[in-house]
Formats: structure tokens, sequence, C-alpha cells
């Protein structure tokens, strides 16, 4: 086998060395009869040629947005990744190495994780952010327990602005730790009160922005409600190309931004691995979960970077910790900072202009549609329409036309039925007009 | 000493980079965007034209400050990686190239699901490995890591509990040799914990263990191969003995790559065990992750695993989403976001294909003699912390150093000057001055007696006596020499700001 370095020979030598006659000799600590059941039935080792032919085989059961026009997005975007940034990450230094513990032979990981921490601080208007989650919604769930932590209180408003997946990951968490939760109605219109339901007894209120239905929200209003109340504001990115182009949620006066890095590190990839940002204001560092890379110098007095504030994790605190996180998303992590070091401030923002222009262009066509109505008067590059009929089957009319044309809201939903109409269109800078033009021409068929 | 100065600053091929934000040639991008379409803006009145503050730089530029940077990491491609615990083996490309295939990598987590069966077949093939490797009849597919498998599997039992009338049960017993993740996790899942000692050999202490066992008690944790790299020979007596307290027993599986074609886990009396993919199943370690840490599932438990999972009909397969309904009507909710780690479940697969259950068999039994031959020829100058054979991974106690001044984070430092990545160091708690070394089967015998060629003389020098200072002063030929953690955590600067900001900020936290 191929990447089994010992010969036989090696082997006898070893056994030898270790004073037992056969590889078997060195199980005889596992039970006899749960060994002798140990029989499987699958496949033997395969050649790399082989592995190759059965993958793709699987991989071209799928179709792929390189072979039909998409309108995906719902918390997870395809943009476009620069050839040098694939490159990049590729290096087996970076793709093979562990955890920095050893700071010294780490400095590589250790200085673009610092660098993404400044980055990630950077564009959401936070002051510190961490070394990574493993996704926004994760990420949120942490956001929601930390709030608790920090304020002493046991109860979390959700609004029906954030993804439903942060929702129920964060209602999960919350349970387990017998906290109370309450879960605003998906809100495609843009309409609910939140400032009204700030009260005493909250820990935080949780947003999106932009919505999970599009809609843009200032939320400075809700933040001083909040911090009135005692509560914090956590504000949720699911997409950060937005933050090119629109008020950070720091200037809003978020206390925790969290959100998934995704849309600029990684191909859409179905779902995974993301990469959970995670961001806070300087006074709430002992409280965050994770990892964090700090600045030091070394006996030398040359400047260097180390994990720090470890007191804070399970290595050290073990049931007192403030997250069990260990393995984070390091790799998608140096992917999202590389792709925000290629962009540059002037990349990032004309990138999110483009995102923006071509969104704004699919709801112009759209609009000139019978059938069809956009439900966010302002939006970034992904937008709800109310349809004349039921969305699952016109996105299902759309594939069999080798269009991947949005996503049917019921599918997140499916218990309320007056959301059954309600499409979900993302446009970016990977979708040409002639590609707009395609999705709103078969749109119109599938509707009339 | 070699004199190490020089005008630049830089060492041949150590060469000093500076931080992103202070190479900003302003203005500039390594990225050419075509022009956007004339149209009207709808960003209402949340549009910022405020600086953000990113630096600016060419292509040429961002490639050569990665690449200077990846020159200063230790890599399993640069050479031997020990680190106990952590199973940094060998890490094909070709998972790389198979992840990157576009109908894995450009496909959508909600696209229409008749257009994804691709997708959702790769997860059930993976699947499908996972349970009959284990001999376990369910996997929990979605956690992200291995302590979000322990999640997984918590949750799951704390949801049986409650739904066979033993909510009341709040108690989680944890070995004291066991990783932070376990007593974290308990935590997290609304659990305290309660830890049970060792015995001289390195095992739980059944006896100890059966002394805490009660009606209060919700599940045990146990780590098996356990994190002295000792098998839990008591193993089935264990989970008896838990069953018959009407607790569950949770294996943590981080090193399952010791068992792999061994032996079943469902034949020790598991219900629920997490497998981390980037240890036994090879996906790279990315310098902190990502991660997957699926969770195999007993018959008692596997009702309850989370949303989302696959499902195979007639007309193909489907994905069920969604907890409370259909045949995830006693599904504890949703734990991670879209399908799991899908690109991570990629490489895994392609790795196990590649291996075959023969080779995975094979590695295994190359992961326990490598430890071994470890084991016996480091024992000419080191301490084992416990007698006879071990699995694919060995720990050594300090009493090697007693008396020299030099402690186990010396050796390890210098060991770095060696030219080799230092093994996992004061971990397991139980062992004093732990040195925990994991060689992996994707290893020569040729490394490993250089390993051991270094790692001898350096205990050798040790005893010599007068050799504390010497030790101290390592490591002296990596990039940077040892690093002040303890100035690190007083004065936390833990982002970029333009100069005198951050010393302001500092000086401020502080006061």
């Amino acid at each position: 086998m191929r990447y089994l370095p010992l010969s036989d020979q090696n082997r006898a030598e070893m056994l030898g060395s270790v004073g037992v006659a056969s590889v078997d000799d060195l199980f005889a600590d596992i039970p006899a009869a749960a060994k002798a059941k140990a029989k499987f039935d699958l496949s033997n080792t395969m050649s790399e040629m082989e592995v190759e032919r059965v993958l793709s085989a699987v991989a071209a059961k799928n179709l792929n947005a390189s072979q039909a026009p998409s309108f995906l997005g719902a918390g997870n975007y395809r943009h476009h990744t620069p050839a040098s940034l694939d490159y990049i990450i590729q290096r087996g230094e970076f793709l093979t190495a562990y955890t920095p513990y050893q700071p010294e032979i780490s400095q590589g990981t250790l200085q673009a994780i610092y660098e993404f921490q400044t980055q990630v601080a950077l564009i959401t208007g936070m002051e510190v952010a961490n070394a990574s989650m493993y996704d926004g919604a994760t990420a949120c769930a942490e956001a929601a327990t930390m709030a608790c932590r920090v304020t002493k209180r046991a109860k979390v408003l959700v609004s029906g602005s954030v993804h439903p997946h942060y929702r129920d990951v964060t209602a999960t968490a919350l349970r387990f730790m017998d906290m109370n939760i309450e879960c605003l109605a998906p809100d495609p219109v843009g309409i609910e009160d939140l400032i009204g339901r700030v009260g005493p007894d909250l820990a935080c209120v949780i947003v999106q922005t932009p919505g999970f239905f599009g809609h843009l929200n200032d939320y400075t209003a809700l933040a001083e409600a909040c911090h009135a109340a005692g509560a914090l504001l956590v504000i949720c990115v699911a997409e950060p190309v937005s933050l090119g182009l629109l008020k950070s949620p720091g200037a809003m006066g978020a206390d925790i931004v969290v959100g998934d890095g995704q849309s600029i590190a990684t191909p859409t990839c179905f779902g995974g691995p993301g990469v959970g940002l995670f961001t806070t204001r300087e006074k709430f560092i002992r409280q965050m979960p994770g990892r964090l890379a700090g600045e030091t110098v070394d006996e030398n007095g040359r400047r260097g970077w180390v994990l720090t504030l470890s007191t804070r994790e399970q290595h050290i605190r073990r049931e007192k910790a403030t997250s069990n996180i260990c393995t984070n998303s390091g790799l998608i992590a140096l992917a999202f900072s590389v792709h925000m070091t290629l962009l540059g401030e002037a990349g990032f923002r004309r990138l999110a202009e483009l995102n923006h222009a071509h969104a704004a262009l699919l709801a112009d066509k759209l609009e000139a549609l019978k059938g069809v109505k956009i439900l966010p008067t302002a939006f970034f590059n992904e937008f709800a329409v109310q349809l004349s009929k039921p969305a699952a089957p016109v996105v299902e009319a759309l594939a069999k036309r080798n269009i991947l044309g949005g996503i049917p809201v019921s599918r997140f939903y499916p218990t309320y039925p007056e959301l059954e109409n309600i499409l979900l269109l993302t446009a970016t800078e990977m979708n040409t007009e002639a590609d707009i033009d395609i999705l709103v021409n078969a749109l119109k068929e599938v509707l009339s | 000493m070699i004199n190490t100065i020089t005008t630049s600053g830089h060492r041949a091929l150590q060469i000093e980079q500076p931080l992103i934000f202070e190479l900003d040639t302003g203005g500039s991008t390594a990225v050419d965007l075509p022009a956007a379409p004339k149209v009207r803006t709808r960003l209402g009145d949340l549009r910022s034209d405020k600086p953000i503050g990113l630096p600016g730089l060419s292509e040429p530029e961002v490639v050569r400050h990665y690449t200077r940077l990846s020159q200063k990491n230790y890599s399993i491609d640069t050479g031997f990686y020990p680190l106990g615990s952590c199973t940094m083996k060998h890490n094909p490309r070709l998972n790389e190239k198979m992840a990157r295939l576009p109908g894995f990598a450009d496909i959508h987590p909600y696209q229409p699901q008749s257009t994804a069966q691709g997708a959702y077949e790769l997860i059930d093939t993976l699947a499908h490995w996972l349970k009959t490797l284990t001999g376990m009849p369910a996997v929990a597919m979605s956690p992200a890591a291995g302590a979000h498998g322990e999640l997984c599997g918590l949750m799951c039992i704390r949801t049986a509990h409650e739904a066979n009338g033993q909510g009341a049960r709040k108690l989680v017993l944890v070995p004291e040799s066991a990783h932070g993740t376990n007593p974290a996790t308990a935590a997290l899942c609304g659990y305290r914990v309660e830890s049970i000692p060792a015995t001289a050999l390195g095992r739980v202490d059944i006896n100890a263990m059966k002394a805490k066992l009660s009606s209060d008690v919700a599940a045990v944790m146990i780590t098996n191969p356990n994190t002295c790299g000792l098998f839990e020979t008591e193993c089935i007596e264990i989970a008896q003995a838990v069953h018959a307290a009407g607790a569950y027993f949770y294996m943590d599986g981080a090193n399952f790559n010791a068992l792999v074609g061994r032996v079943r886990i469902a034949d020790l009396g598991v219900d629920a065990m997490h497998i981390n993919l980037h240890k036994t199943f090879s996906t790279p370690h990315g310098g902190g992750g990502p991660g997957a840490g699926p969770t195999v599932l007993s018959a008692a438990l596997a009702a309850f695993v989370p949303v989302p999972f696959v499902v195979r009909g007639a007309n193909g397969f489907s994905v069920v989403e969604h907890a409370g309904t259909g045949a995830a009507q006693k599904s504890f909710g949703r734990m991670k976001g879209f399908q799991g780690q899908f690109g991570v479940f990629v490489r895994a697969l392609s790795y196990i294909l590649a291996m075959g259950v023969d080779g995975l068999r094979q590695a295994s039994g190359d992961a326990v003699l490598n430890a071994n031959y470890l084991r016996v020829k480091l024992s000419a100058e080191l301490t084992p912390a416990f007698d006879g054979i071990c699995m694919h991974e060995v720990v050594f106690d300090d009493s090697f150093l007693k008396n020299t001044g030099v402690s186990t984070l010396d050796v390890a430092k210098a060991l770095i000057d060696e030219g080799f990545h230092p093994m996992t160091m004061y971990f397991p708690l139980v062992v004093h001055g732990a040195l925990l070394m994991e060689p992996t089967e994707t290893e020569s015998k040729a490394t490993l007696d250089q390993f051991i060629a270094s790692l001898l003389a350096l205990a050798r020098k040790a005893k010599q006596g007068d050799q504390a200072e010497w030790f101290k002063g390592s490591p002296r030929l990596a990039p940077r020499r040892r690093l002040d953690e303890i100035q690190a955590a007083r004065k936390p600067v833990l982002r970029w700001r333009k100069a005198d900001v951050n010393a302001a900020v500092t000086k401020q936290a502080a006061e």
C-alpha cells in the first residue's frame, strides 16, 4: 500500500526489537472474543486511478454550478476563487501542520491567524476577533452562550431575520445548557418589532444583516435599547462580502458579531467546511470562546506570535472552559485571509459593488415579470421574491431546464404555508448578464 | 555560536516578513474585477463609504508573503511530527484532488435534491464504511470536529434519558487522564462531571468507577485506547457495569486509528463514539482545522440522531432536514449548518477507498508497531510511564530527567533544533512531565531511527549534568527562540493597529 513505508523486512526487524512474533501479538490486550467478530464486507485497496474513476463517477451525478447558471445563496455563496489562493492553501507547510502549539516552528500559521483576526475585526467594525469557529451557525450558538455568561442572564431572543440554521443550532445549544430562547417567526416582509421586546431578563438579541430574506437593517437603535436594558446585541453576517459596502455591525453598536467566512474563503462545497467568524469588544475577551493568537517577543527581542489567553479553553479549564472547541477551521480561515489580502480595500469594495450591481440588475429584470414581487426594498446580493405559485415546483422546473434558480423558502420552513410561494435568489459576481437573462426568461415561461 | 547577524535581518531561507498591514502599498489590489453594470442601487441608507483599513497589495507580493510565512511552519510534509493523540499521518494529495472535482466543490447544499444525488451517495457511502468498521447501526454525520462529535453523543444520550423518564440523571464520569474536551463537553450538555482515578497500570480503575455509578449517572466517557496509549482491557466489563446502572457508555474515538480493522467497537459495548476524520482517515489538520467528527450510535441512541441525515428510498437518496417529523421524530435537532463537513467527507472517503479494509488493518498494525519500536528503543535512556506493550502511542514520564535541571519542555525545545516536531508534553495529566509520542504508520523505520538517535543523545546529554542552561536556551536554530507567553497573556495584543495605537490600548487595559 503506497501510503505505508514499512517493508516486510522492516516489520520483521522491528518485531524482533519489540520481542513479539507478529503484529497481531501487539493487540493482545483486546478481548479475543471481540476481536474474533471483526469481519468486514468492504472493498480492498485501490490504485490512485481506480479511486479517481470511482469518485469522479459519483461527482458526475451532481449538477454543478459550472454546468448551470446558479442563483443559490441562503448562507452559502458562490464567488470567484483566485488561482493563487488555492495554491497558497495547498502548500504543505500550511495544509499539513497542526494547531500551532510550538510557536518557534509555527510562526507562519500564527502570523496568518493574527492577520486574519485583524481583518475580521476591521471588516466587522469590532475590536477583537478569534482564530475561528466551525461555521456561522455554531459561532452564533457560541455568541448566545457567551452573552449569557457576560450578563449572567439565561434568555435569548432571536429575530426572524436570522438564518434558520443559525437559529436552530443556537436553540439546540441553549436547550442543553438549560437556558431559554425565544425565536420570532420568519419575517419575509421585515416588520417585526424587536425593540419592544427588549427587557431586563434578556441576555442578548440576535439579528442578522443582510437578513435571511435579504433585508438590510440598521440596528443602531436596537443596540441602544439592548444596552439600556443591560443586554447584548449579537449581529450575524452570513454574507461577509456585504461588509465591503455596508455600514458595519460594529458601527451599529453590536457587542458580538458572528458570521461565516465561506463566501470569501472557499467554493460552496455542499455547505462545508465553512469558517465561523467571531468578534467582540475588548472588554469581553476573557469570556470569548476559541483560540486567540497574540503578539509577543522571543528571547532575542524579535516580534513573534503565540496562542494566548488559553486559560479560557478546555485543555486548561476542562469543565469550566468557555467552550469545548478544540479543532476549529484553521485552513479555511487562512483561505479567507489570503483572499482578503488579495482583494485589499479597493478589491473588497469593488467585489461588493459588483455583487450588488448584479443583484440589482436581476431585480430590475424580474420586476418586469408578472407574478414576481421583490420583498426587500433594500438588499445586498440576495433577496426574497413572492411568486404567483409555490416556489418548490418552480425550482424543480428550472432545474429541468438546467438552471439552479434559487431556493424555495419552504425547504427551510416547511410548516409555514404562508411562505410557500417565496423564493430566495442570489446574484454574485459569478452571474453574468447572460445568466440573468436565461433565468428571467425561463422564470417567465414557468410562471405563465 | 554561529554569527547570525545580517544587514537585512534575514537568515538565508528564514526571511523576516512584516504583517500585510505594514506592506500596504495603498490602493492596489491583486484581484482585477470586471466593471459593474450601471444600475440603480438598492442599499437604502446602509451604504458606507468609510475606509475599512485593509491593505492593498499586488498578486506577486501576496504570493511571496504567504510563501515566506509557510516556510516558518513545521508540517508533516516537512518532517516527523510525533505529536501524541493528534495522529499526524501523511495526507495524500489525491484527497485534495478529489475534493476539488467541480461535482463536489461547486455544488450547493440547497440545490434541488434531484440534482445532488452524487453528494448524498458520497455521504451515504462514507457512512456505510464508518458503520461497518465500527459495527454500529447508525452514524450522525454532521459534527464538525472531535469535540463537536462528543457533544453530539452526549446530546443523544441526554435526549434518550429524557425520553425514557431518566432525565434526572445529571452526572457524567470521566477518567482523570481524559482530554479536556470531555469534561468541557459534558458541561455544555448540562452535566456535572466527576473524575475516575487511574490504576498504576494506566487504566481506568473499574472498582472506583463502579463505586461512583448510581441512578444519577447519565454516561461514562472513556477514551480507548486511552491517552496513555493503552487499551482499556476491562472495556467490556466497564460497558456492562455502566449499562447495569442505567447509564450509557460514550467512547472517545480520538484514538480509533489504533483499532481500525482489528475490533469493532460495537463488540466492546459502546453506545456512542465520535471518529476524527482528520486523524484516523487522514484529512489534513490545516494548522488547526477543519476536521469532522461523525458519531456512531448504538440502536438505543440511533433514533435521537441530529438532522440532517441522508436516507435511501426507491427513487434515490433524499435528506431529512427537520427534527420532530417522520424519520426524525425523536431527533434532538440540529447542531451544524447545512450538511456537515462535506469537503472533509470527500477527502476521507478518497483515503478510505485507496486504503481499502486490508490497507486500513495494515495501517493500524504498522501504527502500533512503530509506537512499540519507539517505546523499546527509547527505553534505553527514557523512562516509560507504563510497562508492557502500548497501542498507537507511547508515553514516558520525566523521571529520567530527575536532578538534571532539565524539564520535559526543555527536551521538546531541543528536539526542534534536531529537526523534529516535539511530542505532546505534559499530557496526559496523570503522567508526571509526560512526553507522549505518536509516530503513526506513515513513518519509515529510517525516520524513526533518526528520531530515536536524536532523543537518546539529548537524554544522555541531560543526564551528564550541568546542561540545564544549554537546554533552556533551546531552540537556537528555529525562526524564533522561545517566546514570552506570559507577556502575551498579561498584555494581550490580539490584532494589528496603526502605529502606537496598540501600545496605547494595551497601556489603558493594563491600568
